[in-house]
């Protein structure tokens, strides 16, 4: 429900809007409209032209990459009302960010809730920048929902850890600079052995490994680390402390897998449009396939409770001030719809819905194909939609556990 | 829950605080027991403590407060199975406002607000909902013609009915019959023939009067089926967590837990969908498309929880001693009303134009 505060027009917020516009037409050239930002991508890097590094450095200069950040780490320290103009302003402009990946979605904010000052220093500027990759060191091969039960080690020789042990499911692992990882440095205690650290990808004895996946694409990888030296510096809050920090990045993943720019925008083009380019319509102008029809209204009817609940949820969590309950359900229901609306799509191109390179197909309907293919791993990543259940029923509707 | 205003959390918790005291499901096997309609005592509070007007104008007796304040109230009478005909009477109220004149409105909105006058819709021509079309005819202010499911018909002393040329106020009187009908829900319903019945037309509310009068029912039965869902969902996880086999509590079942997770996220989409649709009534916006959503959601969902609540509650939940059947079969009751889901995801489809 909307407050007298956030309608009441703000002298101050119509000249921030105004520096946007100008900066805008001074920055962003018409020729990157539409295109994307190559870190955001799990499909992998694109080098940037010379247009997309000075749009790049253009946004960092401002901080207006991470426009909620504090200034002192290179943020662009502007309260919600003014990211959200920002944010009003670009997409009017057809203008997208340059400055993501996971260093901005999920890492970021943990190191500003628990990192040290020197800690800050270090490695937010450079991700404010768009100068630097990270990648997760989490899951491994015999921990991955269990995720408490990984094994890598990091063992303490004084002034600097010895790491051993395997992580898989890296994403974007073959491209990034430094790895935010959990590492077990002590065995006697499943979760309080946990300790969370940051490795540079480049150190001797890290050998990454790209994963094929159904989709053909590589966007994962194993990453072996043998003997690896990591400075004490590098550890993020206290020894033992890992699972607490580690459990509050997967929040911020969780809430990019749902309320993400990537789903939001996912029915941007109608099912029913596509459908009638492929199917055709009945003399009443109906979809000809009236099955299709019925399941493509319930798919937009699913969707549009779904938006209309993450809507909820914000508006939750800020008259609240924290964490709505809903938010927990929304990375379920976000997956499913998108593998569904995918599978949707399949059956509403037939064959042409299943090419997988070559001739006769559009590069939409090649791009879709892998989409969908890749898209089976969103019940599964970031917490499976069998973990997320658990999550609900222990804590929301407090079934406890056998005793 | 959506984020209230002081005026919509006071009315809310006051209807939870009366349900609860004053009108438990114990209260609604009495009534059901003896046969009868509804509590005759427990109406006229519903009229004291303002319910009857909460969507009439000032000027016409009520309060003005608005729809999600009117859904708040039915959300609450819905988890206790009240059985009142403020959801029928709020609705011919709706329709008199937008469609009644300076005169219609003065003769009969301060009796609905007050809640000395029993309004109610008579739309539909067959055994099941068909959208805003009826054959029944209107000749020199004289309507004649059957409706073979009317909602609290016994209760009402005015009805709005859908005829082939408009939406018209029937008082009952001469020219008017019911015959009982007694669904699986044992509400009041009757079919209701009108013979030469006198009518005055709802001349004001433009082409889309029956559909928008329509909306406002989906909607607002949507809030009484979020009640209902809601406390079959909450009763449920209570029996879970109490019943022993195994040397196990039940809910701590994976199988169960996974269960209940997953109704619980389709019962918070469709909480989010039926006060979207209280709240695009009350500022105008999409009302087709909000009520669509809300009442198909309703329908769906409150269907799967009623089922699981008998499952999960086992052979208990078979006994007419347990209450969680009569929320079944008022269940299918409101899920036949207003459009199935079936007719509201056709409806979608020609609203956005495939």
């Amino acid at each position: 429900m909307a407050t007298a505060a956030d309608t009441r027009p703000d002298a101050d917020l119509d000249a921030f809007r105004a520096e946007v516009k100008s900066f805008l037409a001074a920055s962003f050239p018409d020729s990157l409209k539409g295109k994307g930002n190559a870190l955001r991508s799990v499909e992998g890097p694109t080098d940037e032209t010379a247009e997309e590094t000075a749009w790049r450095t253009a946004m960092a200069e401002r901080g207006w990459g991470t426009p909620t950040w504090p200034k002192e780490y290179g943020g662009g320290g502007l309260s919600k009302q003014q990211a959200k103009v920002l944010q009003q302003e670009m997409a009017m402009a057809g203008a997208w960010n340059p400055i993501g990946g996971m260093g901005v979605m999920m890492f970021g904010p943990t190191l500003l809730e628990y990192g040290s000052e020197a800690q800050k220093q270090e490695h937010i500027p450079p991700i404010t920048r768009g100068e630097i990759r990270w990648c997760q060191g989490y899951s491994e091969p015999n921990a991955g929902s269990d995720l408490a039960s990984l094994q890598t080690s990091a063992e303490d020789k004084g002034d600097h850890y010895l790491v051993n042990g395997q992580k898989t499911w890296t994403s974007g692992g073959q491209w990034a600079d430094k790895c935010f990882c959990l590492v077990r440095t002590d065995r006697s205690d499943k979760h309080k052995g946990i300790s969370f650290l940051l490795i540079d990808m480049d150190s001797p004895g890290v050998e990454v490994k790209p994963i094929t996946m159904i989709s053909g694409m590589s966007p994962f990888c194993e990453t072996f680390f043998t003997d690896v030296k990591v400075p004490k510096a590098n550890l993020v809050g206290e020894e033992g402390q890992g699972w607490t920090i580690g459990k509050r990045l997967l929040q911020h993943e969780r809430t990019n897998i749902s309320g993400g720019g990537a789903l939001a925008s996912l029915n941007a083009q109608p099912l029913s449009k596509i459908a009638e380019h492929y199917i055709g319509t009945d003399e009443n102008g109906r979809l000809a396939d009236p099955e299709m029809r019925v399941k493509i209204a319930e798919f937009e009817m699913a969707w549009n409770t779904f938006l209309l609940t993450a809507r909820r949820a914000m508006e939750e969590s800020k008259a609240k001030g924290g964490v709505s309950e809903i938010s927990s359900i929304l990375k379920n229901v976000g997956s499913k719809l998108g593998q569904q609306r995918a599978e949707m799509l399949i059956e509403i191109m037939g064959f042409r819905g299943l090419g997988w390179e070559g001739e006769g197909f559009t590069d939409k309907e090649l791009k879709h194909v892998r989409g969908w293919l890749f898209g089976k791993a969103t019940s599964i990543y970031g917490g499976s939609t069998e973990i997320q259940n658990n999550i609900i029923a222990k804590r929301i509707l407090g079934m406890l556990d056998h005793q | 829950m959506a984020v209230l205003n002081e005026e919509q959390t006071m009315l809310r918790d006051m209807a939870q605080e009366w349900t609860k005291n004053e009108s438990p499901v114990t209260a609604w096997r009495k009534v059901r027991d003896e046969g009868s309609n509804f509590d005759p005592a427990a109406w006229s509070a519903m009229g004291e403590m303002g319910w009857t007007g909460v969507i009439i104008p000032e000027e016409f007796g009520g309060s003005d407060f608005g729809w999600m304040s009117l859904g708040l109230v039915v959300e609450q009478l819905g988890k206790t199975l009240t059985a009142s005909p403020l959801v029928a009477s709020s609705l011919a109220a709706g329709a008199i406002i937008l469609g009644g004149s300076q005169a219609q409105k003065e003769a009969f909105l301060p009796r609905l607000a007050s809640g000395e006058l029993v309004g109610t819709l008579a739309f539909d021509d067959g055994p099941r909902h068909s959208g805003a079309v009826s054959t029944v005819a209107v000749s020199e202010g004289k309507l004649t013609g059957t409706k073979p499911f009317v909602h609290e018909a016994e209760s009402a002393g005015l009805f709005v009915v859908l005829a082939s040329d408009g939406v018209y106020l029937v008082e009952k009187g001469a020219g008017v019959t019911l015959s009982d009908r007694e669904l699986t829900d044992m509400r009041d319903h009757a079919e209701v023939t009108f013979d030469g019945a006198a009518a005055e037309r709802l001349a004001d509310g433009g082409d889309d009067l029956a559909e928008a009068i329509l909306d406002r029912a989906r909607i607002l039965t949507g809030a009484e089926m979020l009640g209902m869902a809601q406390h079959v969902f909450d009763e449920t996880l209570d029996y879970l967590k109490q019943r022993t086999q195994f040397n196990q509590v039940l809910s701590t079942f994976q199988s169960l837990q996974h269960r209940m997770a997953e109704l619980f996220t389709d019962l918070e989409l469709m909480r989010t969908a039926v006060e979207a649709g209280l709240q695009a009534l009350d500022t105008g916006f999409r009302v087709p498309e909000a009520a669509c959503l809300a009442k198909s959601r309703a329908n769906d969902v409150l269907h799967v929880i009623s089922r699981q609540g008998i499952q999960l509650h086992g052979g208990i939940g078979m006994t007419d001693e347990y209450d969680v059947g009569f929320y079944l079969k008022r269940a299918r009751v409101l899920e036949a009303s207003w459009g199935n889901s079936g007719f509201l995801k056709d409806r979608h489809a020609k609203l956005a134009g495939y």
